[in-house]
């Protein structure tokens, strides 16, 4: 882990690893749509609109891995105050916010046709309604406060309260009586989804992931640079304020 | 075509994957963004403040 504690150090691995992550996540992608549009089945039950799955479960998966990225950064950085924790939890939140969206319109449009509702207060739906709401949050308190680090705190504070909610997503199926399914894939026994569906699905999942990656160093350099910049620039006013006694 | 109309739920189907397009284009962009602005900006910052110290330093003057 300390390996990773000096910026300089992280945004070099960083570097080196992106092309590759970037190239990886667009196959995977690229391989992902191909299967899940054309080169899969139709359901037995769903017909096509089965398809929307490919989109549906990997952002779900999603959502949820990246709330616990989330909090994992927050508990780094509230109990070792490591310096980058901070910066990575902020530049996970706007995807993990992205992702969950996505998945509660996409769980919408799959929902009306099979279902007759676009909604319903349903604990798993609900659950990760609560999870994009989280993640607002998260992203609005760590930028309310003029010093950063105050906002860091807090919204770190948020983040670990707010994780009782990802064990209540997952369990959501199998503790109340839910409109959604029970799980098929990450369940004991073994996934119940036919091979021909779970390619796709997997090759979605491997996408979003990487692209996940893609995307936190994209935005841990925008954010060890803004922090370098207020460093600057406190040090221009002390200078200045010095300067004028 | 069949693949458009997704065999009626097409209106469901390729709204899910535009949407799933837009906003994750839509992030990439935003990012590269914000990670290219910000190094210019530090970059800009960086390159006063050697320009600065390098003039004080030619005048005998000490920079802070």
């Amino acid at each position: 882990m300390h390996r990773f504690a000096n910026p300089a150090r992280f945004l070099r691995m960083a570097n080196a690893a992106f092309p590759w992550l970037a190239a990886l996540s667009a196959l995977s992608l690229g391989a992902g749509l191909y299967f899940a549009l054309a080169a899969s089945p139709a359901d037995y039950q769903q017909g096509e609109s089965v398809r929307i799955m490919y989109i549906h479960v990997p952002s779900a998966w999603m959502g949820m891995f990246c709330y616990s990225a989330l909090a994992m950064f927050s508990a780094t950085s509230l109990i070792w105050k490591h310096p980058l924790a901070d910066l990575l939890g902020r530049a996970t939140a706007p995807v993990g916010a992205v992702f969950t969206l996505l998945c509660l319109v996409t769980g919408s449009l799959w929902g009306k046709p099979m279902w007759g509702t676009w909604w319903a207060w349903d604990a798993r739906l609900t659950s990760m309604l609560i999870l994009f709401f989280l993640y607002l949050g998260y992203m609005a308190l760590s930028n309310a406060f003029d010093d950063p680090t105050r906002g860091y705190r807090s919204a770190a504070i948020l983040a670990l309260v707010g994780f009782v909610n990802v064990p209540v997503i997952k369990w959501s199926v199998d503790w109340w009586n839910t409109l959604h399914q029970p799980a098929s894939v990450m369940k004991l026994g073994g996934p119940a989804i036919d091979p021909t569906m779970l390619l796709p699905l997997l090759l979605m999942a491997v996408g979003f992931q990487l692209y996940y990656f893609v995307i936190l160093i994209l935005r841990a350099r925008a954010e060890i640079a803004e922090a370098k910049i207020r460093t600057i620039r406190m040090a221009q006013v002390q200078a200045a304020g010095q300067g004028e006694q | 075509m069949a693949l458009f109309s997704m065999g009626g739920y097409g209106g469901y189907v390729w709204p899910s994957y535009v949407l799933a397009l837009v906003l994750m284009v839509g992030l990439l962009a935003v990012s590269v963004y914000g990670a290219r602005h910000a190094e210019k900006e530090l970059a800009r910052l960086q390159k006063l403040r050697t320009d600065r110290r390098g003039r004080d330093h030619l005048s005998g003057e000490s920079a802070e």
